[in-house]
């Protein structure tokens, strides 16, 4: 048979091949290898992967404004936000008062940006504060194992069957005092469980991993084990977490300050600014519509910015 | 012999956010009723890929296979086949099992009813005489009890018998051709011995042409009649197991055969390995893939994509060394080799 | 099984008692007696009768074990403190019915809408009605229900006048509650039905059913749905506890006459006896419809029969 050819290139017969092209040359060093794909870390895989989600972009840059507005709004317009006038009660939003004001007469700028203050730092205190706690008691559960664990979660359990508003608001009728303390105590008092659970979770699979045995195996040291490759591998899990608590605790807290259990006056709450705004809500839309609308745009905001890290950190979506 | 399928340079496509990886690159083949053929290949040499578009098993838009390949079962064009026909075509024609028994079997499913499924798609039968058949299915892949296994749940079944289960399930409406994707590789050595023996006498009783993936050579040893040789998503070498195995002649296939681990007296020296990686198949390649690798590498391996050399009427291989100015005699591995 | 149900009620039992014993204790341990108040113009005597009748002279402990000994005997919770004769059991179970209705009617809707939802989501993963199912999603997490509830009726009610505002009693009146309570659980369910239909499409056994030849549309129906909606069993406690907490916010805005409402109000009236009866229904039913669920998910889940019997 002659020769024949087949699949991919054929050569063209009339052109010879030059025959010093047919001494072995050997193998490549590998060199190539190296820098064929580069290696790309975690954090710099998982950031470009964010970057590539414009929602979770958008998301970041909206609660950066927020923040910047929290700060700076109520003295934006140079009313103060306690500040009553009686002439001017249940305006429409105009160029003096330019969300309006409210039935006492407050400019509703400065109030809902200095409500923004109280509902974000509860917001952020709440989480930080539950993933300290969480870690800490997650982290103990994990490291020690055995009783102690099965103690430890079996309280989480409990805690976790209770509903998490009935517990925050037996909280705050028995501490009955309305200050941003007790307040932050009652939220916090069983809200840290989550945490908690995903950490354990988290450690004990680290545990057993290969690489985590192989390190032990070849006598890196417990520290280094920690922080080279425990610490990394549930700090995704802990800021995602993170992102999704803060709204939670926004969310719970404007809940309280709408049936009245929440922050008192004269401070003031996106949660109490809703609730105030509730009974006259037919005939002045605007005094909820805009801590309603950032209460929307906070959550919004946080749930879809969680959903980004989760999807950029998941190292199972690795490809 | 018949001819029941014919590949024509299938090309096969990922769609990545790093650009497109080009898995399969111009792969020809064909299979005659009744024999097994292997594909053999490193992990990621396209072996799994070509397999499942035989099936039309990739998704899309991810996975692609391009236009101008061509898949013909019997005559019939696979790759523009419209639904109703590909599930006809899919179990009753052509049917598969997968590497991992553990994850292929549906978990909230009874095995009976995952095997009368297939059963009822295709021979339109009541659920009474389904239930019977799957019963003698579990009989024929030699599972104990089957009157009380068919009830069972996957998880509630070692790995060995569920991978019987679903030579079973790939088996129920005797198909002409059974694709094995790795079908021992998840299991223990003990069992993947008697799975390869359990396919070997199903095929000579049903008569099913089997395609063999796997990166097993002592399983194609046993148990292939054609062996093609795969390599970043082309056929380097092809040829009946005798060929392949006592006469290869690409420095690939040496290799594959080097590194396989062997109890006899003269092989006191150190097992052969093959260094570096296969070449990433988002990069164009229009040299032979394996140059990179190959110890009698020339410089015009790195230039052009050599043609596939007819050797006789079943082993064909595609290298430069065929070439009349190539060097006539090499060493391989300590050995004299053959080009 | 049997032993996994039993030792599944053991726990709930105990967890019951914690909560119970928890709650009563942190009742009585607030500064001041519950009756201070309300006894303070009271004549000596009057007010050692009006104790008595609390049982509150006798030491916490005591009354403790008079509260547990009447609850699990008689299913008795004490009379109400601040309308004397009223008593705590029968108010909580007439109130239970109003709540009910609304809470299952929003359950089932929302369990509803949300699976079907989250079906459609999946099969046309990143196309248009993908992007609805999603963007009803996060609106139905990210508002809060006053909010839900107060836009609803100023378009319904004040601009429309299509239904009423508040009340309870004829059918038009569940219409808003039940929609604004049932928005939770629509979002969370279409998120989870679809994350979780995505997950099962990418299975191994989903190839092996295509490769027998099952069609696309029964490939769905008889793999994939099975298999994506088991563990959505297990969102239903959550789902059950967001209704029923949800109920305090939506009743009071609907003025319905139901649990959430007269919680709320006891709370403002500082009605020691009716907040700590209400605590322990609300913990009991949600502890015992957790249980429900386990125990329901252990049936449907072959895989989860096997771990029950260890």
């Amino acid at each position: 048979m002659a020769e024949e050819t087949m699949g991919m290139g054929p050569i063209p017969k009339e052109e010879p091949i030059p025959k010093e092209k047919f001494t072995v040359i050997g193998t490549d060093d590998f060199s190539g290898d190296l820098i064929a794909r580069p290696q790309v870390s975690y954090w710099a895989d998982a950031w470009r992967r964010f970057r590539q989600n414009k929602i979770a972009l958008v998301a970041l840059v909206v609660l950066a404004v927020m923040v910047v507005m929290v700060i700076i709004g109520p003295h934006l317009n140079g009313i103060a936000f306690e500040e009553i006038d009686q002439d001017a009660l249940n305006q429409g939003p105009s160029a003096e008062h330019w969300f309006g004001t409210d039935n006492l007469g407050r400019d509703l700028f400065s109030r809902v940006w200095q409500a923004g203050r109280v509902s974000i730092a509860i917001g952020i205190a709440g989480a930080l504060i539950s993933t300290v706690v969480g870690c800490i008691y997650g982290g103990i559960a994990a490291y020690f194992g055995g009783w102690v664990d099965t103690i430890l979660m079996r309280i989480v359990e409990v805690l976790f069957s209770i509903p998490y508003l009935l517990i925050v608001i037996l909280i705050s009728v028995i501490t009955d005092s309305r200050s941003i303390f007790s307040l932050m105590l009652a939220l916090t008092l069983t809200g840290w469980c989550n945490t908690a659970r995903l950490v354990r979770g988290q450690m004990l699979q680290l545990k057993n991993q290969e690489f985590v045995l192989a390190a032990q195996a070849l006598g890196v040291s417990p520290w280094k084990i920690i922080l080279k490759h425990m610490l990394p591998n549930t700090m995704s899990v802990i800021l995602v977490a993170i992102t999704f608590d803060i709204p939670n605790y926004i969310f719970s807290e404007a809940f309280l300050s709408y049936l009245g259990l929440g922050i008192a006056a004269p401070n003031t709450s996106w949660g109490a600014l809703c609730s105030a705004a509730q009974q006259t809500f037919a005939f002045y839309p605007y005094q909820m519509f805009f801590p309603a609308l950032l209460i929307a745009l906070t959550m919004l905001s946080f749930t879809l910015l969680g959903d980004g890290l989760r999807d950029a950190l998941d190292p199972k979506l690795r490809k | 012999m018949e001819q029941i399928l014919e590949v024509k340079d299938l090309h096969v496509s990922f769609n990545t956010y790093a650009g497109e990886v080009k898995a399969v690159r111009g792969v020809s083949f064909e299979l005659n009723k009744g024999e097994t053929l292997a594909f053999v290949g490193e992990s990621g040499c396209g072996k799994t890929v070509t397999a499942k578009a035989i099936l039309r098993l990739l998704k899309p838009p991810f996975a692609e296979i391009k236009e101008g390949s061509q898949i013909l079962y019997q005559g019939r064009d696979v790759v523009h086949m419209d639904k109703k026909a590909l599930s006809s075509y899919r179990g009753e024609e052509v049917s598969m099992i997968f590497q991992d028994p553990m994850t292929s079997l549906n978990p909230t499913m009874k095995i009976g009813k995952q095997i009368m499924e297939s059963l009822r798609i295709h021979k339109h039968i009541s659920k009474q005489e389904a239930r019977k058949e799957a019963i003698e299915l579990l009989r024929l892949v030699n599972i104990p009890s089957p009157e009380t296994r068919v009830d069972s749940y996957p998880h509630e079944l070692s790995g060995g018998m569920r991978q019987r289960v679903m030579i079973a399930i790939a088996l129920a409406c005797s198909p002409n051709i059974l694709i094995a994707d790795e079908p021992t590789t998840a299991l223990d050595v003990t069992i993947q011995i008697q799975i390869m023996d359990l396919l070997k006498d199903l095929k000579t009783k049903l008569g099913t042409a089997i395609i063999l993936v796997t990166h097993d050579l002592g399983v194609v040893a046993n148990f292939a009649d054609r062996v093609q040789v795969m390599y970043a998503g082309q056929v380097l070498e092809r040829g009946t197991t005798k060929e392949i195995f006592e006469d290869s002649r690409h420095p690939y296939t040496w290799a594959l055969l080097s590194s396989v681990p062997t109890l006899a007296k003269e092989s006191k020296q150190e097992l052969y390995a093959l260094k570096g990686t296969p070449p990433d198949l988002i990069l164009p390649l229009n040299h032979c893939p394996f140059a990179a690798r190959c110890e009698h590498c020339m410089q015009i391996c790195k230039e052009r994509n050599p043609a596939e050399t007819v050797l006789s009427e079943t082993h064909r291989v595609s290298c430069w060394l065929q070439h009349p100015d190539a060097p006539r005699t090499l060493t391989f591995n300590g050995k004299e080799a053959r080009s | 099984m049997v032993k996994y149900v039993i030792k599944r009620v053991l726990y709930m039992l105990l967890t019951l008692l914690i909560i119970i014993t928890v709650t009563f204790f942190m009742m009585h341990s607030i500064p001041g007696d519950p009756l201070a108040s309300m006894a303070r113009n009271l004549p000596e005597q009057t007010r050692e009768n009006y104790y008595a009748k609390y049982g509150l002279d006798k030491p916490a402990g005591e009354q403790y074990l008079i509260f547990m000994e009447n609850l699990i005997t008689e299913g008795d919770l004490g009379e109400s403190i601040r309308y004397p004769g009223r008593s705590v059991t029968d108010t909580l179970l007439t109130n239970s019915r109003v709540s009910g209705t609304t809470g299952g009617l929003a359950l089932l809707f929302g369990i509803a809408i949300g699976v079907t939802l989250g079906i459609v989501a999946a099969l046309n993963k990143n196309k248009w009605p993908d992007y609805i199912v999603m963007f009803i999603a996060i609106m139905g997490i990210t508002i809060p229900a006053f909010v839900m509830a107060a836009l609803l009726q100023y378009f319904f009610t004040v601009q429309f006048h299509l239904l009423p505002t508040t009340g309870w009693g004829r059918p038009e009146n569940l219409v808003l509650p039940v929609i604004v309570l049932s928005f939770n659980t629509i979002a969370t369910y279409a998120r989870y039905v679809k994350s979780n239909m995505l997950e099962v499409m990418n299975q191994d056994y989903i190839l092996t059913a295509e490769a027998k030849g099952v069609t696309p549309f029964n490939v769905i129906k008889n793999h994939v749905l099975r298999n994506a909606f088991l563990p959505c069993i297990t969102i239903l406690g959550g789902q059950i506890a967001s209704v029923f907490t949800g109920s305090f916010v939506v009743e009071r805005i609907f003025s319905i006459p139901g649990l959430g409402f007269y919680y709320i109000s006891s709370i403002n009236d500082r009605d020691y006896t009716m907040i700590l009866g209400t605590t322990v229904f609300f913990g009991a039913l949600f502890v015992v419809a957790q249980l429900l669920i386990d125990i329901v998910y252990g049936v449907l889940d072959p895989r989860m029969r096997i771990k029950a019997k260890d």
